[in-house]
């Protein structure tokens, strides 16, 4: 089943353990694995200059910093797997974003887009996450959700916890870029290594061309199913091609923890609760992890990670830890508070309507979460999400009694070292 | 998955040889388009490891059909063509296609091109109290440069520039103007939409999956004479779209400006060595296969409110060779009994051919609608099959 796999993989298996040990002399490695590259570079009929996009009317990170000299550079290389900067920006140029939305407007189509594309991919890192440099910096990871104080909000406000990640398998390509043999690689890994879950966790898999009726209808009413994208974000980088071949949910018993196959990223990952136990529901995302982790490697996989840029997702936006935990949360009087947005910013959390990002707030009820991603640990930002909420329903009741209520200072970011 | 690089190995392509032909084709069971009922594998087998010269392969040429399984009761294509040489490297597929498409059009069949106006008869009388609008339209494509669903933007800009050159050396009745979608003022879109002229970004996914609207806007374009009776669109779905209309039911000299005007520009093209893509076997080349022979839609708006609701009009149009549409074009509804009737046809038969058989089937619906209209049966028009 996994034979040709096997073959054309098992040196990519040793040289992510170096990329875990080594660092500058692993990347050098990747790049010069001559038995899948076709060589270093796409030959082009036409100039650099004759290709390059027109981006005056857009507005995202890639618009912002593909100079002539920057695609000049990079529009002839390609990664082993045979993506080019053209594929990766094609997204960015086809969307050609909002004044007030800043998109990322460039994905990865592998693990080697960003080194290969580095040259516009580590300013666009930096832009995105708020002066992280991926040149000079580490990002720490850390799962160990025993570190979390005061993680239990006062069921009154919360009506939900969340938190979200997305993981990549090593040496497949991702989404924008995947073949269909790939895709289905993925299918089969993942679904392989929840099989081993057990007791809390224990589950089951729900393939998206093979579900019933009966079965889809549930999936729908615990609002668990994801669909087709529909963003031309996603569809225009190529990611909802051969849908929905390979797609699928996965979720156990207890409906706290599921996981999307295939969808936007290799695997997204998802712990959550009714109730504000924050806690609890970090506890089982980071066992759930580590469990998923080690079964993988168990069979010889391993999750795309390095210690410049973290966990490796296809959008640059959800490096490093790929973490959203967040909250709904009832602030009917904060929320209509000239000072809400800016307690938001200085907490360093931002709001997004209970639809999800891109959706309207319904009667006070807001989605509350991290704004970072990269540069902190998962442990850093959850502990963020748990002390700015704590904070808001402090200010949402301070107003209840009449009480005025305070800007906080604004956080300290990640140490720029 | 589409490439800048030409004349070169497809690296993607040669990555992808490495997993199976049973982990790579795609899962079918759930479609309905002309790719899903050709396509085993035993055929993708034997093309996947091909690639044209400019690094088109097989995969891209089914995608738009896997990524859309289609209706049950309209069939699509459910393929494209990248390139000219997408026709050959990958015969084994597209024949079988074309075939099924184009009624039987068998590999070893030769297309006739015929754009002699003067050899269609009639077409200057068919009665303007019933036939509101005629039009006809094709589509050409530039040889040397790949088609919309694989050209770069390099390519794109280049097909923009030499069609820009061509078309302002038009002059007398085709004198007119080119109008850039990124670069027409308010002023002149509003103008544009108002004539009817202007056309979108393509919104179906049979053409974004097929990655025909990557880039827009750029080089993408709207030409129309002074007179607007004759226009050109550029790199939509295929390099150049060639439009000749105007109200009332003189077709015979929609088809005359039609034959005339791509000839003229045929000639500029041909000029910079850059024809028009054209074998005899397939005739002109176009980006869907469905297009191919001579991409001929000729056709009138016409008010047809009592034929149309007869038992018989059904029949009457598959024996004229005719199809109906909306006059909203392909996919719409027809709104007062007004319905569009074109040509079935494209691959086999001549343009001449083509339009003749719409000149004498609407002449001949016209007055079966005449004859409905005084209460008379029309059993006695029902005509042979063409």
């Amino acid at each position: 089943m996994a034979s040709s796999f096997s073959r054309v993989l098992s040196s990519k298996r040793n040289l992510g353990i170096l990329s875990v040990v080594g660092g500058s002399v692993t990347a050098g490695f990747l790049l010069h694995r001559e038995h899948l590259s076709a060589g270093p570079s796409v030959r082009r009929l036409y100039p650099a200059s004759a290709e390059y996009p027109d981006l005056r009317k857009h507005n995202n990170c890639m618009a912002s910093n593909l100079t002539p000299t920057i695609y000049s550079k990079l529009c002839a290389k390609v990664t082993p797997n045979g993506y080019t900067l053209d594929m990766a920006i094609q997204t960015g140029v086809d969307n050609p974003g909002h004044p007030f939305i800043k998109t990322v407007g460039m994905v990865a189509g592998d693990e080697e887009s960003y080194e290969v594309f580095a040259d516009l991919l580590d300013p666009i890192i930096k832009e995105r996450h708020n002066g992280y440099d991926p040149t000079t910096m580490k990002h720490p990871t850390d799962l160990d959700a025993s570190k979390i104080h005061s993680g239990q909000f006062d069921a009154k406000y919360v009506l939900s916890s969340r938190v979200r990640t997305g993981r990549s398998i090593r040496g497949l390509s991702l989404p924008p870029a995947c073949t269909r043999a790939e895709r289905r690689e993925v299918e089969r890994v993942v679904v392989d290594a929840l099989a081993g879950l057990k007791d809390d966790l224990n589950g089951k898999y729900y393939s998206l061309t093979q579900m019933t009726d009966e079965e889809q209808q549930q999936l729908i009413d615990d609002h668990f199913l994801f669909d087709k994208p529909v963003s031309p974000l996603l569809t225009c980088a190529g990611m909802a091609r051969d849908w929905p071949d390979a797609r699928g949910i996965w979720h156990n018993n207890e409906k706290t923890f599921l996981i999307w196959i295939n969808e936007e990223d290799h695997t997204r990952v998802i712990s959550m609760e009714k109730g504000g136990n924050m806690k609890r529901v970090f506890e089982r995302f980071c066992k759930g992890l580590k469990e998923v982790e080690r079964l993988i490697q168990e069979k010889g996989w391993e999750f795309m990670w390095n210690e410049r840029l973290g966990y490796i997702l296809t959008c640059p936006s959800n490096l490093g830890t790929g973490l959203r935990a967040g909250v709904h949360v009832k602030l009917p009087r904060l929320s209509k508070d000239p000072r809400f947005n800016k307690i938001l910013d200085n907490l360093r959390l931002q709001k997004r309507g209970t639809g999800g990002v891109d959706t309207a707030a319904v009667g006070g009820t807001f989605d509350i979460s991290n704004l970072d991603r990269l540069g902190q640990s998962e442990v850093q930002l959850v502990q963020t999400v748990v002390d700015g909420v704590n904070y808001l329903i402090e200010c949402e009741k301070k107003l209840e009694k009449g009480q005025d209520i305070k800007v906080p200072p604004p956080l300290k970011q990640f140490n720029k070292q | 998955i589409k490439f800048g690089g030409f004349f070169f190995k497809n690296c993607h392509n040669d990555y992808k040889m490495k997993f199976s032909l049973d982990e790579e084709f795609p899962d079918l069971s759930l479609h309905n388009n002309h790719m899903a009922k050709v396509l085993t594998k035993e055929i993708y087998g034997k093309l996947r490891a091909k690639s044209t010269p400019s690094g088109f392969t097989v995969d891209d040429v089914i995608q738009t059909g896997v990524d859309n399984p289609g209706h049950p009761f309209i069939m699509t294509v459910g393929c494209v063509a990248g390139d000219e040489e997408s026709y050959e490297a990958f015969k084994d597929l597209l024949d079988p296609i074309i075939s099924d498409r184009h009624g039987g059009y068998k590999p070893t069949d030769k297309h006739k091109t015929d754009l002699n106006f003067e050899n269609l008869k009639g077409g200057d009388d068919l009665d303007p109290n019933y036939v509101l609008s005629s039009r006809v339209r094709t589509g050409r494509s530039i040889k040397g440069f790949t088609l919309p669903p694989h050209n770069s933007r390099g390519e794109r800009r280049a097909i923009q520039d030499l069609s820009i050159e061509a078309l302002a050396s038009l002059d007398g009745e085709f004198k007119g103007k080119y109008y850039p979608l990124d670069g027409m003022t308010d002023a002149e879109q509003e103008q544009l939409i108002a004539d009817h002229f202007l056309f979108d970004k393509p919104v179906s996914p049979l053409l974004t999956c097929a990655g025909m609207a990557r880039d827009w806007p750029d080089a993408r374009g709207i030409w129309h004479n002074e007179n607007k009776t004759f226009l050109v669109w550029v790199n939509e779905e295929d390099h150049l779209r060639v439009i000749s209309m105007q109200k009332g039911g003189n077709m015979k000299e929609v088809f005359r400006r039609f034959c005339v005007g791509l000839q003229k520009i045929e000639e500029i093209f041909k000029k910079h060595n850059h024809g028009f893509m054209w074998n005899e076997h397939l005739g002109y080349i176009l980006t869907c296969p469905s297009n191919l022979g001579t991409g001929l839609r000729g056709g009138v708006h016409v008010k047809l409110p009592k034929l149309s609701t007869h038992a018989k009009f059904e029949e009457i149009l598959t024996r004229l060779r005719l199809q109906k549409r909306g006059t909203g074009g392909v996919d719409t509804a027809s709104v007062g009994g007004v319905f569009d009737i074109s040509n079935a046809d494209r691959l086999g038969s001549s343009e001449v051919d083509q339009v003749q058989l719409v000149v004498d089937g609407v002449k001949l619906m016209v007055e079966m609608e005449k004859k409905l209209e005084k209460g008379e049966s029309i059993d006695g028009m029902i005509p042979a099959q063409k």
